[in-house]
């Protein structure tokens, strides 16, 4: 290994960086604007959706049960039916997601503590289903029963507001899909122009090459990582509940270890077309499966074993668990040490695969 | 590894080279021997396996079969121990065209290990005598292809290498500037470079103190350009006809004939032996009943180029075919 050599590719790569506005732009532009549209518009807490009321009670009761429902928040009332029927075909038009079925003996129900609503729901579409349980779980006014007699206490995020959620992820994210791409394409970029030719008849060893060109882009990950978390702070209020240090080391380990993947990538793709192609291989299951869209419990467990060895999946894991929950990076050391075995087996491969030779 | 005595003054010996690409046989056993501060010419079309040969004796493709050592070192084992000593100039403009000329010098200093001392020094010197004093701080990519290759070779010379390999330095280069670059080859080779330069160009073959012909990935002949020149003696003829296409048709039916090229009013005629090659185009002229006068010619470069390629066993049999 020779630092002058290291040096020298380092060099040459941040010239060629700053001669391409394109993708200095990009850099700042996508975790920015990834940050913005992504905060504010993931909400898993799903407010006004349009609802349609067959209220054939229409008591004084029934319409306060109706009210009630609304003023939560969930429901938005769009229409107003006479019969189940008549809510069945609105929802399959697609007019309403929501239908609620109050019966005309609705009191004697309620008086014999029968169930009284029926609340229909759109479930083609499972977010809908999911918020329209909690309709379910409203307590009806003036029924004074007994409290539920189990009580949740949620911790670290009691308003259940998706942005903390979402931020900490979106900084696994957009690492993710820049930092895998702009190694990917790195190095095929350099077979393309027929600078490889060049280089491996020069005494530049694999290993110079490689983190001679991985380098210059650990920074701009940091630097995408800082964008994101001082935005997050500044729009979204999202807090950093442990150390910040922590949470730099943790991107440290995703930069490296999705920079290393991006080399392997490079290895292997002719054309930087075909290292696009590799990289949303591998991005839209990290999107998916890591549990930044969805809960991985929720995951069959093949599924589940499958995102384990996605980089993502446990950096979501420490982010989550450091900025929200304020854990130390060594508490949560199994997925700090999967990380980082991850890195060493990427590495090794790309090194090993990268040959000096044209053939 | 004890190299022999004699091929101490050699800088590559190759033997037996041969390299395949799947089914087909780029290379096809070929020996080679370049003398040390030559310049030695590969000539041979497109598709003959120059670059192939080249790439195999920079190390950067490995041969199917053969041996190869280059400055004394056993190739491809010892490649590494070989970039240092060895600049290699690519047929593709291979510097980075998003830097200027000065940083891919700079780049270049650093990689090939040229003392860090000297490094100022040294990209200067080259600035100065490739002509781009002015002009150092323009992007490669936006250069002419001349001054492309004034570069590619400004970079390839950087470490002071023993050994220039020039995959088709001048294919898209214009006259003039072939000629200038031509001049700085002879100045390394004085310098004492050994150069090997491949080309299809006759009068540049015409230039190198030896040659290899290649074709279809066999080596056809090699020798001093006077040594190939002198042994068509007597097999290049010079027929001055008044109906020289008439003519031409003709004497391509003659047997012992390899090639009819027009040049002018006169035709060029070479034959397959000197033996009374003139009595016997003079007779088929006659046959013809075509005024012509025949008398031998001083062959060229272009006469050994057809001769040793149109004598493959494979033209022969669909010639009888």
């Amino acid at each position: 290994m020779s630092w002058r050599r290291l040096w020298a590719v380092m060099h040459k790569e941040i010239r060629q960086l700053g001669r391409d506005r394109i993708t200095l732009a990009m850099i700042l532009a996508i975790p920015v604007v990834q940050l913005v549209l992504f905060g504010y518009t993931i909400n898993m807490n799903l407010r006004d959706l349009a609802a349609g009321v067959a209220d054939q009670a229409n008591t004084s009761a029934s319409r306060a049960v109706v009210m009630d429902m609304v003023a939560s928040g969930v429901i938005r009332p769009r229409l107003s039916a006479v019969s189940p029927q008549q809510l069945v075909d609105a929802i399959r038009r697609g007019e309403i997601a929501v239908g609620i079925v109050i019966p005309p003996d609705f009191e004697a129900r309620r008086f014999d503590g029968r169930e009284s609503v029926q609340v229909l729901v759109d479930g083609s579409d499972t977010a809908v289903q999911g918020a329209a349980a909690q309709l379910a779980q409203m307590p009806l006014a003036s029924a004074a029963r007994a409290a539920p007699p189990i009580s949740v206490v949620s911790f670290y995020n009691p308003q259940r507001r998706s942005a903390i959620n979402i931020v900490p992820g979106l900084v696994g994210v957009i690492l993710t899909m820049t930092m895998v791409l702009f190694t990917g394409v790195a190095i095929v970029r350099e077979r393309e122009r027929g600078n490889m030719e060049l280089l491996i008849a020069t005494p530049i060893t694999s290993l110079e090459l490689m983190v001679g060109k991985v380098l210059p882009y650990v920074v701009i990950g940091l630097v995408q990582t800082t964008a994101v978390l001082w935005l997050g702070t500044m729009l979204f209020g999202v807090p950093v509940a442990g150390s910040l240090l922590d949470v730099y080391a943790a991107a440290m380990l995703l930069i490296t270890a999705n920079l290393s993947l991006g080399l392997l990538i490079s290895t292997r793709a002719q054309s930087q077309f075909q290292a696009m192609q590799m990289t949303f291989f591998v991005f839209l299951p990290s999107i998916l499966m890591s549990g930044f869209m969805f809960p991985f419990t929720g995951m069959p467990r093949p599924a589940q074993w499958l995102a384990e060895v996605l980089p993502l999946t446990h950096f979501l894991r420490l982010i989550r668990g450091i900025m929200l929950r304020g854990a130390g990076l060594l508490e949560l050391w199994p997925d700090v040490l999967a990380l980082a075995a991850f890195i060493l087996v990427m590495m090794s491969a790309a090194v090993l695969r990268f040959r000096k030779r044209l053939d | 590894m004890t190299p022999a005595p004699e091929q101490g003054a050699l800088a590559i010996r190759a033997r037996g080279l041969v390299k395949q690409f799947g089914k087909l046989t780029a290379v096809d056993h070929v020996d080679l021997s370049v003398p040390r501060t030559n310049v030695y010419g590969f000539l041979g079309p497109n598709g003959s396996g120059k670059s192939t040969t080249i790439r195999m004796l920079c190390g950067l493709l490995t041969p199917t079969e053969g041996q190869i050592e280059v400055l004394g070192l056993k190739i491809p084992a010892q490649a590494e121990a070989l970039r240092l000593r060895i600049g290699y100039m690519t047929q593709r403009f291979s510097l980075f065209d998003d830097l200027s000329v000065r940083e891919n010098l700079e780049f270049l200093a650093d990689v090939l290990g040229v003392p860090k001392a000297d490094t100022r020094r040294r990209i200067e010197e080259l600035l100065e005598q490739y002509d781009f004093a002015d002009r150092q701080k323009q992007l490669a990519g936006t250069l002419s292809g001349g001054q492309r290759q004034r570069l590619a070779l400004a970079g390839a010379v950087i470490h002071k290498p023993e050994l220039l390999f020039l995959d088709e330095p001048t294919s898209a280069v214009d006259p003039e500037s072939r000629r200038d670059f031509w001049e700085k080859l002879f100045d390394l080779a004085d310098a004492g470079t050994t150069l090997l330069v491949s080309t299809h160009y006759m009068d540049e073959a015409e230039r190198c103190h030896r040659l290899a012909i290649l074709d279809h990935g066999r080596l056809m002949a090699d020798g001093t350009p006077a040594e190939l020149t002198a042994a068509l003696a007597g097999r290049s003829l010079i027929v001055h006809a008044s109906q020289p296409r008439r003519a031409q048709q003709v004497l391509v039916q003659v047997p012992g004939v390899l090639s009819v090229a027009q040049i002018g009013m006169a035709l060029r005629v070479l034959c397959d032996s000197g033996d009374a090659a003139v009595e016997r185009v003079r007779a088929a002229l006659r046959q013809a009943s075509l005024e012509a006068t025949v008398e031998t010619g001083t062959p060229n470069l272009e006469d050994v180029f057809v001769a040793s390629t149109r004598l493959r066993p494979k033209d022969a049999s669909e010639r009888a075919a």
